[in-house]
């Protein structure tokens, strides 16, 4: 096994040849601070048409990044989505274009913490400043301005990308011609702050993360950095799907060995997801992701709240939850749907019946899957119409 | 007119619809009489609807859905949010039918309500003559799998609307493809004739 250093080494000049842009236009974030000329790390699947009326735009979730199908070039793994995304998926490729961005604050070629800081040619650290959701998605929306489009077919995420996704409807009101939040809240629950926070502490209680100045050193707080994931991990399923996946079966063994060692699967499983996590992430990202999303709240950006938001939409909306997802629960998903309802807006919602968590979007679910495709084929049909007229 | 297929039913209650205006449809199953509604008479749909396979039949016709209850979720609708709401044959299946009904009027401006009639007479001489719970073409299912809570007749629910204030506008008798006004001075011999009562109240 390569040492870690040697591994950054190679992902930072891996990451070296990705699709970005630079931002050039000022970007005033909402902690007051101000960002320029810095790179924003996107993928596109598919082809755009000549009519520019076949753009979808996917937002990715705390851990995700632009590489949404396909092999992920850095890490030579399935893009995080392919189970929706792909020729002939239910998003189609062959038939749409497919565009993601990496959000700032990320490690995967946007603009983010383990980046150097002009000032001092030392990587920012925690000089970096704190951002929003909104900052994540005014980034983004420079990057369809440098793609020529002018309106979205569809945009759609799940988690924190549908956190992004409403925050992008509300902020650019004519930019999607539809959209498909996905197990996602309006506004950061006490117990997402909490399970955040959790993450957060965990890091930050690794020696090695040192103030976060641990990346000058070439090093990572793996520890830490792996039990935020294995918080992550758990808060992902549902105690069903949990329960039926791993049961009390031990890991390769006969018989407990009365030691701290990974006796139970479900431990094994953690250990491995969490140190997996480790070889593709930044500990200092996470901090950054996850304020991000606490931070989030868009009925407090309107003075009306919710409904004001999304007042003067003409966006056609799909809401998506899942039942057994207690991160992004079915009420918070349905209070969305009140929202939109309220204003007047164009929406769907589907609950999908399973037992596969908040995971569930990222799952082969069919049902889910079908939704998907039904909602995009037809609003595609709606659009050339009305591109047409 | 495209000769969209549709039962007669949804051919009644689409007359009763003007041109133009916002209708929320509660069940409205696959979406028939919603897209209907759409094409024909450029009505801006809604529909509520709890099961699963039709709410995405809905949506693959880019038929707006939301997927619920509406014994327990019409609250998410504003007063007076939509001209119309129509509600096929399912007031009986609630299990309280006077506070759907409430919801009903108070989303819409207007509601269109249709009921199997109790009263049809075949409905009448099957449990008179046979002693036996009526199974008939409307009423399809058996006493023990029926979701018919509540079932009423065109009469009851005439009855119902004049003591609780509520203006009717009026009343269809469907009796297949034929149909008859129903007022207060016929209502006897239509509610033994009818096998369906589509009421416009509010």
């Amino acid at each position: 096994m390569p040492s870690l250093a040697g591994l950054f080494f190679w992902m930072n000049r891996k990451i070296e040849t990705i699709n970005k842009i630079t931002i050039t236009k000022p970007l005033k974030l909402d902690c007051g601070k101000t960002i320029k000329n810095f790179p924003l790390a996107y993928e596109t699947y598919g082809k755009l048409n000549e009519n520019k009326d076949n753009a979808i735009l996917v937002f990715h979730a705390l851990t995700g990044d632009q590489f949404v199908t396909g092999t992920n070039p850095i890490t030579n793994k399935e893009g995080w989505w392919v189970t929706a995304v792909g020729p002939g998926k239910a998003i189609d490729t062959d038939k749409y274009f497919v565009i993601c961005a990496n959000v700032i604050g990320g490690c995967m070629g946007s603009l983010g913490p383990k980046d150097t800081n002009p000032e001092n040619n030392q990587p920012y650290g925690l000089d970096f400043p704190v951002i929003t959701i909104k900052d994540m998605v005014k980034a983004q929306e420079s990057l369809l301005e440098h793609l020529g489009i002018k309106k979205l077919l569809c945009a759609t995420g799940g988690s924190m990308g549908g956190m992004q996704l409403l925050q992008f409807c509300a902020t650019f009101p004519d930019k999607a011609f539809s959209a498909i939040p996905i197990a996602c809240s309006s506004s950061h629950s006490a117990q997402n702050i909490a399970l955040n926070e959790l993450a957060r502490q965990a890091i930050m209680a690794d020696p090695v993360w040192d103030n976060g100045k641990y990346v000058s050193k070439n090093v990572q707080p793996k520890n830490g950095l792996a039990v935020a994931r294995m918080v992550g991990h758990i808060s992902y399923l549902s105690e069903k799907g949990m329960q039926e996946k791993f049961g009390r079966k031990l890991q390769e063994k006969a018989d407990y060995e009365f030691s701290f060692n990974a006796d139970f699967q479900v431990e094994s499983y953690l250990r491995h997801q969490g140190y997996a996590f480790v070889e593709r992430f930044d500990a200092n990202s996470i901090l950054y992701i996850t304020r991000a999303m606490d931070y989030f709240d868009l009925s407090k950006q309107y003075k009306g709240g919710l409904v004001e938001a999304f007042k003067n939409q003409d966006t056609k909306f799909l809401v998506i939850s899942f039942s057994s997802d207690w991160l992004y629960t079915t009420k918070e998903n349905k209070d969305i749907v009140i929202a939109l309802n309220a204003s007047g807006a164009d929406v769907s919602y589907s609950e999908i019946v399973t037992d596969r968590g908040h995971d569930s979007f990222l799952l082969n679910e069919p049902e889910f899957l079908k939704t998907l495709k039904g909602f995009i084929d037809s609003m595609y049909e709606k659009f050339k119409n009305e591109k047409r007229i | 007119m495209k000769s969209l297929k549709m039962k007669k039913e949804f051919k009644v209650i689409a007359e009763l619809l003007p041109n133009n205006t916002r209708v929320l449809d509660v069940g409205c199953g696959d979406g028939s009489l919603m897209n209907f509604l759409k094409e024909e008479k450029n009505i801006e749909v809604r529909g509520l609807e709890l099961n699963q396979e039709n709410v995405q039949q809905c949506i693959h016709k880019g038929l707006p859905v939301i997927q619920g209850n509406a014994e327990t979720e019409l609250h998410q609708f504003p007063n007076q949010s939509f001209d119309y709401v129509v509600l096929s044959q399912t007031l009986q299946a609630f299990y309280n039918p006077e506070e759907v009904l409430k919801n009903l009027l108070r989303i819409g401006k207007a509601v269109v309500i249709s009921i199997p009639n109790f009263g049809y007479w075949k409905v009448r001489m099957k449990l008179l003559l046979f002693g036996e719970m009526p199974v008939t073409k409307t009423l399809p299912n058996t006493w023990y799998n029926t979701p018919n809570l509540h079932m009423c007749t065109i009469k009851d629910l005439f009855k119902f609307c004049y003591e609780k204030n509520i203006n009717i506008k009026q009343v269809i008798g469907v009796n297949e493809d034929k149909t008859s006004l129903i007022k207060k001075s016929n209502l006897e011999i239509k509610n033994l004739f009818s096998k369906l009562g589509i009421f416009l109240i509010g």
